[in-house]
């Protein structure tokens, strides 16, 4: 091994590599680096301890100090949740119809009921509740399929429309394509047609649709169309048509009926959330 | 003790060495992997994927779905708040591969199971605008006119048994039948028997065709309705 000597120009120690002549100076790391480093590495074995870090035969060591992302989540779950509670214990304390007497506790739900409304409502029915002509009912007209009193929104919002939740609200137009002639569809359509128009109150009687509709629809429909809502059987008479009001289109929909379906929510919002959100839809423009 | 200079001029020496300080480091990083498992919680409710929905979910991966949506709820009350429950291991544990994702330009979708009704999935699909005006998603209208590939549905059924999916040889036999099934709601008891909680329908819109359409939507509500949270109880030693 070559001798380490000192370099006379630096004064430092080299190596004692040497190539051609060459020599390395020997560099140590400072003393302040290897410090450091020798100083995090105790801290991150003091971490491990503290913290969750090993699987064991049995689950995951939870740590010292116990901390999981989850406590972490339950304890701002309850904070949150005390600063709500007055709140939501003064909607619950009143019967619905009389949250909006109060003004503070009107301006709790509308704010919560807005926020609920967009996360949960608006992808079908539109920001605002403007819906979507031949696909999502408008929730700020007074035509409600199902009832627009703030419990009979809360029944529907809980458990839904036309799905497998057992208390959902189910009904099913015929497919009158299967049991009427396209004359016999086409009449119907065409009394349908009159029955908005106060002008033909007398005259539509002598409409060859007149009996058909009477056998066929009115009892969902009503005798004069204005809807029946324990089969959320929308009213007939009346300029809003959710799959389209030309002749074509109600043809269309007496041959082969579309019929919505809206999901449940039980599983996703809790009572005082239903409620809120239930009388902001209320709120709307339409409630009744 | 060896200096530097007796380690470097000794090969045998060196490489042991050198194998005993990578050892230490591969069994550091290796070793918890073994017991993975204990970490994943026991939740009843979970199944493998039925054959519409696997098909649906390589859909999913294929136009590349994951790059926008994660699938994965964190434990933050925000999160908590607007998408539900947070996700747990077991949720995806027959996830091949996993799709939480790391990053978000459209809404997580851990939980959108049953969140919206099949017609608007159909019309969200076809024109996300139509029903979200804010909405930068692309339109996938393609998928409707696209038949799904039957045939190659239990390939994918055995693969996925090779790295640890239970299906069983039924469930290999069953799955085109099973797979029709679902996008019809015909004949379906078998297939919920197999598969509790599938959602059956014309998802498509098109009573005739199994489309990719028709796996996409099924496999999109199914996500996260598979485990009932008010019965399952998680970590409760925990402070």
């Amino acid at each position: 091994m070559a001798q380490r000597e000192r370099d006379a120009l630096t004064g430092r120690l080299t190596t004692g590599h040497e190539w051609d002549g060459i020599k390395e100076l020997s560099t140590p790391i400072p003393t302040w680096w290897i410090t450091t480093f020798l100083i995090s590495i105790m801290v991150a074995l003091i971490y491990l301890w503290l913290m969750p870090s090993f699987a064991t035969t049995k689950s995951l060591e939870p740590g010292l100090l116990g901390w999981s992302s989850r406590g972490e989540l339950r304890e701002e779950q309850a904070i949150a949740a005390a600063a709500q509670a007055p709140w939501r214990q003064r909607l619950m304390a009143v019967p619905l119809e009389e949250v909006s007497k109060d003004e503070e506790l009107r301006r709790f739900v509308q704010a919560g009921g807005r926020a609920l409304f967009n996360e949960n409502c608006a992808p079908c029915h539109g920001v605002g509740g403007g819906g979507q002509q031949g696909q999502f009912p408008a929730l700020l007209d007074d035509d409600w399929l199902w009832g627009g009193k703030p419990a009979d929104i809360i029944q529907t919002v809980r458990h839904g429309i036309r799905n497998t939740d057992e208390e959902s609200r189910q009904s099913a137009m015929p497919v009158f394509g299967d049991s009427l002639s396209k004359e016999q569809i086409a009449n119907v359509a065409d009394y349908v047609l009159t029955l908005a128009d106060k002008s033909k109150a007398d005259s539509r009687a002598a409409l060859p649709g007149a009996a058909l509709f009477k056998d066929n629809c009115a009892g969902c429909h009503g005798e004069n169309g204005e809807g029946g809502r324990d089969f959320g059987a929308p009213r007939l008479n009346d300029a809003i048509w959710l799959y389209g009001g030309s002749r074509d289109a109600i043809i269309h929909q007496i041959t082969s009926p579309r019929m919505g379906s809206m999901p449940s929510f039980a599983s996703r919002l809790n009572e005082e959330s239903l409620r809120m959100l239930a009388l902001y839809v209320h709120g709307l423009g339409g409630g009744e | 003790m060896p200096n530097h200079a007796t380690i470097e001029r000794s090969l045998s020496l060196l490489s042991m060495l050198a194998l005993l300080v990578i050892s230490i480091g591969g069994l550091v990083e290796i070793v918890p992997l073994f017991r993975i498992e204990t970490t994943v919680e026991k939740v009843a409710g979970m199944r493998p994927y039925s054959p519409l929905e696997q098909m649906g979910r390589n859909i999913y991966t294929r136009e590349g779905c994951y790059l926008c949506h994660s699938q994965q709820i964190r434990p933050f009350r925000d999160e908590v708040d607007r998408y539900g429950h947070y996700s747990i291991a077991a949720e995806s544990m027959y996830d091949h591969p996993f799709l939480w994702g790391s990053k978000r330009t459209g809404p997580d979708l851990a939980r959108v199971g049953l969140k919206y009704s099949n017609a608007w999935h159909l019309a969200h699909l076809e024109d996300p605008r139509s029903v979200v005006p804010v909405s930068i998603m692309p339109a996938y209208a393609e998928l409707k006119n696209r038949d799904l590939d039957l045939t190659s549905i239990p390939d994918h059924l055995t693969a996925l048994r090779k790295v640890g999916v239970p299906y069983t040889d039924t469930q290999i036999k069953t799955a085109i039948d099973d797979a029709k099934a679902q996008a019809s709601g015909v004949d379906a008891d078998g297939l919920l028997a197999r598969y509790p909680k599938a959602r059956l329908g014309d998802f498509d819109g098109q009573p005739n065709r199994v489309t990719e359409m028709d796996a996409l939507i099924a496999y999109l509500q199914v996500l996260g309705t598979l485990v009932d949270f008010r019965d399952a109880r998680l970590d409760p030693g925990a402070k």
